[in-house]
């Protein structure tokens, strides 16, 4: 990961405090283009709070987080932030249920989301194919007419993560995106987010490790609100803090 | 395509058209009267129905609105009526020279203007105030029903120049037309049923867009549509303001036809009857909303008259039977009987 030209986002020195307590505690990283992020640690470590804050949910109580060089997303509203191209899934599938599969998708299809054009406009032969390729591509091409709550809780997943995909964003933040899924979904989700990653970056919080050996490129492990360690999946396996505080426990569970 | 039509309910609506539309040859006039008030209360419906129905946002002060353009038309007719003279509860109050305010309001184009702007501009201004500070649900529906309050009893405390707790009445022309001249009665009615279809189609293909299942969304997760890069206040903003002119307009319609707008009906009490209207009908349905202000009116209107006592506690059990029952509303009747043998079967099954 030496080029330093592809930067798609970069956190620096980031703080986050809820109360008196510090969730985040001056934690700098960089995330680059085309690359598949893992995020890891042990529960209450702080990684869905930096989501929320690249996302713009939380406010942070000091350093910034740089968006394609240019935007400060710490300033930033979030559905501003969303436009500029971040995408972000949140950990309980979250869709519109009065809407069918395709209205939800075609709600995020139409990258102009104005007032105006939602009224009088409506989507381009490019986008309604770009549309029916993504449905095709997650396999609910059959179920577009269907209201969400007929779909399986996987099924859903995929929904919400073609819902961002369409949306074409530069940079995707997935929140536990194969909790409750089975292994055959959990493949699929896998080739899903693979080839997702020809077109853009993904941050992904998952504590699945096989999951993040599959398809990780780099990984950042979170300790206590902090960074323990980064490099690819191999690299960090092989740290003894990370065993310790993170892997340790699990095959200690599975003991 | 006709199955699609027939699921849209839109063929009911279409029913209830071409039946008002008729009405005039068969019914008395005091009949043709009663309807033109009804429609004008399906008109406030509809509204209501895109900001509550639609959208998720109960406002409980829509009479407010009601209110804004009903006086509005009230004012321009009321000078229209005294022939160039202060109007007579000014004289009352001792008021000597016609208030600023209520000058430009003789000219009927002036009014009508109003009737729209003014709705727009304060349910714009509470709107984005609110919206924008991200205050909803609840929070919003009891700031909606004071603002109710503070009208009404602003209205009732300026005698001088609103009439005070009798409002305005004793109208005698519209644009040198007699309002008891019968021509001008039927014209209103059908100006009052036209106001009703565009209005309905208007919100029916409204709904049918982008932009109405971005209303739906809101209601479904706020939240989740504005990290799809939705700014979810502006469209807030806008419903709100789109019911409140839809209501404005039909509150100017109900002054001319009715002869009298007054505090009652800017009143928390008449905004609650309106969400019942819609309740009723079937919310999230616009033909639904319709259907439930005509109906209930037409109850009221037929159970007031034998038993004057008895009407608020009909509408009581109706409303509750609507919210046991059949959630959807009345416009989902087809689904009473299937409910009925759900609930026998699940009877049967406990004995």
């Amino acid at each position: 990961m030496g080029n330093q030209n592809k930067e798609i986002l970069t956190i620096n020195n980031v703080s986050i405090q809820f109360g008196n307590f510090k969730a985040i505690k001056d934690v700098s990283t960089k995330v680059y283009k085309n690359e598949i992020r893992f995020f890891i640690g042990p529960n209450g470590a702080g990684k869905t709070t930096i989501l929320d804050a690249i996302c713009g949910r939380t406010k942070v109580k000091s350093g910034n987080i740089i968006f394609n060089k240019q935007h400060d997303l710490t300033k930033i509203k979030e559905f501003k932030i969303a436009k500029l191209g971040v995408g972000r899934k949140f950990q309980a599938p979250s869709v519109f249920n009065s809407l069918t599969v395709r209205e939800n998708m075609e709600l995020v299809a139409s990258r102009n989301h104005s007032l105006m054009s939602t009224t009088f406009g409506s989507l381009e032969k490019e986008q309604k194919d770009y549309v029916d390729y993504i449905l095709d591509f997650i396999g609910l091409k059959d179920e577009q007419k269907f209201y969400p709550q007929k779909l399986s809780h996987g099924q859903k997943q995929w929904l919400e993560i073609a819902m961002i995909m369409v949306s074409r964003p530069k940079l995707i933040l997935l929140d536990e995106p194969v909790a409750g899924m089975g292994r055959h979904e959990t493949e699929k989700t896998e080739e899903l987010i693979l080839k997702m990653k020809k077109e853009c970056s993904l941050i992904v919080v998952e504590h699945d490790m096989k999951f993040a050996k599959h398809i990780s490129d780099y990984v950042t492990v979170f300790f206590d609100g902090q960074i323990l360690d980064e490099g690819t999946i191999d690299e960090v396996e092989k740290n003894p803090d990370v065993i310790k505080v993170y892997l340790g426990r699990g095959s200690e569970e599975n003991a | 395509m006709i199955g699609k039509i027939i699921s849209n309910k839109i063929l009911y609506a279409i029913m209830l058209f071409i039946f008002l539309a008729a009405l005039p040859f068969f019914a008395s006039m005091f009949q043709v009267s009663l309807f033109a008030k009804f429609m004008c209360f399906a008109i406030v419906a509809i509204g209501l129905d895109m900001i509550w129905g639609y959208t998720g946002i109960l406002s409980l002060g829509h009479g407010v609105f009601f209110g804004l353009g009903g006086y509005c038309m009230a004012m321009y007719l009321k000078m229209a009526s005294s022939n160039g003279g202060l109007p007579d509860f000014m004289t009352w109050s001792g008021v000597t020279h016609l208030p600023f305010f209520w000058k430009p309001f003789g000219n009927l184009a002036f009014a009508i203007l109003m009737v729209v702007i003014l709705p727009a501009v304060v349910a714009l201004v509470i709107g984005s105030l609110t919206f924008i500070n991200r205050i909803r649900g609840v929070y919003f529906t009891i700031l909606s029903q004071a603002l109710a309050l503070i009208i009404s009893t602003l209205l009732i405390g300026s005698q001088k120049y609103t009439g005070g707790s009798n409002g305005i009445t004793g109208f005698t022309k519209i644009l040198d037309f007699s309002l008891t001249n019968p021509w001008v009665q039927l014209s209103m009615y059908y100006i009052t049923l036209l106001a009703l279809i565009v209005i309905f189609f208007i919100c029916w293909i409204l709904v049918h867009r982008r932009i109405g299942k971005t209303l739906v969304a809101i209601r479904d997760g706020e939240n989740r549509l504005r990290f799809l890069g939705y700014n979810t206040s502006v469209f807030k903003a806008f419903v709100y303001a789109l019911s409140a002119v839809i209501a404005g307009i039909a509150g100017a319609l109900y002054v001319v036809q009715v002869g009298i707008i007054s505090p009652t009906e800017v009143g928390i009490m008449s905004s609650i009857e309106m969400i019942i209207w819609v309740a009723i009908g079937g919310k999230g349905t616009l033909v639904g909303a319709m259907f439930g202000a005509i109906l209930v009116n037409g109850f009221k209107s037929a159970i007031s008259n034998q038993f004057p006592d008895l009407w608020s506690y009909f509408i009581g059990i109706l409303f509750i039977i609507v919210i046991l029952w059949l959630p959807k509303g009345f416009i989902s009747f087809h689904e009473i009987p299937e409910r009925i043998m759900k609930f026998v079967n699940r009877n049967k099954e406990e004995i």
